[in-house]
């Protein structure tokens, strides 16, 4: 579903993505933790060009990246991001929100758009807040309703980069509850974050990244129980202690 | 004796102040003063709108040319492009009205300003917004006029009330071709008095104030509503 191979990124003189050699299979979740700074955010906002990588080859979802006849706007409608800042469109309506790109690029017509929007609202238990403005709701709410508004372009693959981060801890279990749901339907899924409790549980496969270079891919268990490489051990220590699992 | 100051000329000439020979002639005074004002600019709006995104397009052919003019404007004194204005477009066009000369000349001018408001504004909503955008799969363009614009017009409002108060007192410079603007007035009814020139120029110095603070209060006013959308 999506294939780095000997992926390379710069910025400037800054290498931050190391021959990234990676495979997700169709359905497959993988988490992506690793240090601040390692290229995390960089690796996954290549996989839909918000950065375009500097060598190598990226396929997503049969595409090849780097071919002129690829064309990246239906690319990007066929993979749904969620960012850690949510990102919602402050002068729209929550259901605004929601449908304006499949009416616009879809031409959905605008009654089928929201009862679409409608029942993924439902489905992130956010029915009621259709009329509301994303200023008016809690950080929870604002990121159940952007991934909602991107699972409206029915992608094959959806991005998370740390979707949780921004959160106060009391809203954390609502927005991984979703995402726990949307994995079970079998989605293909792409997640950086640091909470282990969601890897364990959700991931098939976990990724250890620092300095652009991915050190260890592992199952959930393998790298929790026994991580091989030693930046990987202490990255391990550093986020158990504090929380005592 | 003689009172210092004399403003019966001023009472006496008052509807000739405020709308010239209106409405058995031409507009006059203030009322076009305003009339250049607002149709300059609702113009220059769109001209600089126009400008500001050409000036930030992918294609260098058309973002050069752009970026030049409105470099080029900014450079020149205002009273400059109403000359220009008035001696080019006869030359151009045939006869032109001098009131349509002194709307474009300042619409040029003010696009090259306005330009740089709509630019700020554009490069003021955050970056994950149109990041956010992209990603669903808009094109740039949608993502310019749905999500871009709208927020970007909205924080641009109070800028846009400074510029037209910058325009009404622009305006004045159109006495210089015979437009019979506020100042233009003032002029020909000091030549007519001979006796009032310090009471006259006080009066329509009282009046640019009054119509400045009155639109600047109404801008700061606007300011105020308008925060919430910068919360974000
Ligand atoms: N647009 C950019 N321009 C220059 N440097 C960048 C840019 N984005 C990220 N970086 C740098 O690349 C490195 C990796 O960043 P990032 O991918 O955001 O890491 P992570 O998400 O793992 O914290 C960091 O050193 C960061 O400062
Ligand atoms: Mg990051």
């Amino acid at each position: 579903m999506i294939t780095f191979s000997g992926v390379h990124k710069w910025f400037k003189s800054l290498h931050v993505l190391n021959d990234i050699n990676l495979h997700v299979l169709p359905g497959e979740v993988l988490v992506v933790c690793g240090p601040s700074g390692s290229g995390k955010s960089t690796l996954i906002r290549t996989v839909n060009q918000l950065e375009p990588i500097s060598s190598g080859t990226l396929i997503v979802d049969g595409k090849d990246l780097a071919d002129k006849n690829t064309d990246i706007n239906k690319l990007r409608a066929e993979v749904g991001f969620v960012f850690q800042q949510f990102n919602l469109y402050p002068h729209l309506s929550v259901i605004s929100n929601i449908t304006l790109a499949p009416i616009k690029i879809r031409s959905t017509p605008k009654a089928e758009a929201e009862e679409q929007a409608m029942q993924l609202l439902t489905r992130v238990g956010l029915a009621e807040k259709r009329d509301a403005y994303p200023l008016q709701l809690s950080g929870g709410q604002q990121q159940r309703v952007a991934i909602a508004r991107a699972l409206a372009m029915k992608p094959r693959i959806m991005l998370f980069d740390e979707p949780t981060s921004a959160l106060d801890p009391e809203m954390i279990g609502e927005v991984l509850a979703v995402m726990k749901d949307l994995a079970l339907t079998g989605m293909t899924m792409v997640v950086v974050t640091h909470e282990m409790g969601f890897a364990r549980e959700v991931a098939h496969r976990v990724a250890f990244m620092a300095e652009g270079i991915i050190l260890e891919e592992a199952t959930p268990e393998e790298f929790f129980l026994r991580p091989q490489h030693p930046r990987a051990q202490q990255f391990l220590r550093q986020l158990l202690t504090p929380m005592q699992m | 004796m003689e009172p210092l100051l004399d403003f019966s000329v001023i009472s006496d000439n008052f509807t000739y102040f405020m709308i010239g020979r209106f409405p058995h002639g031409p507009l006059g005074g203030v009322g076009l003063t305003l009339y250049l004002a607002v149709v300059s600019c609702i113009l220059s709006f769109f001209g600089g709108l126009l400008l500001a995104l050409l000036s930030i397009s992918r294609f260098s052919i058309v973002r050069y040319p752009a970026l030049a003019f409105i470099n080029l404007v900014r450079g020149m004194p205002l009273l400059m492009v109403i000359f220009w204005m008035y001696f080019l477009m006869p030359a151009l066009l045939g006869k032109v009205a001098e009131n349509t000369t002194v709307i474009m000349a300042l619409t040029l001018f003010t696009s090259a300003y306005m330009s740089r408001i709509v630019i700020a504004g554009i490069e003021g909503i955050p970056k994950g917004q149109t990041e956010a955008a992209v990603s669903t799969g808009l094109t740039s363009w949608q993502v310019m006029l749905y999500i871009i614009l709208p927020q970007g017009l909205r924080n641009m409002i109070p800028s846009f009330v400074n510029q037209f108060v910058s325009l009404i007192k622009d305006t004045s410079l159109a006495f210089i071709v015979g437009v019979s603007e506020l100042t233009h007035v003032a002029t020909q009814i000091n030549n007519r008095t001979m006796a009032f020139p310090t009471e006259i120029f006080i009066f329509i110095a009282v009046v640019y104030f009054i119509l400045c603070y009155a639109f600047t209060t109404l801008s700061r006013w606007l300011e105020g509503r308008l925060t919430w959308s910068k919360a974000m």
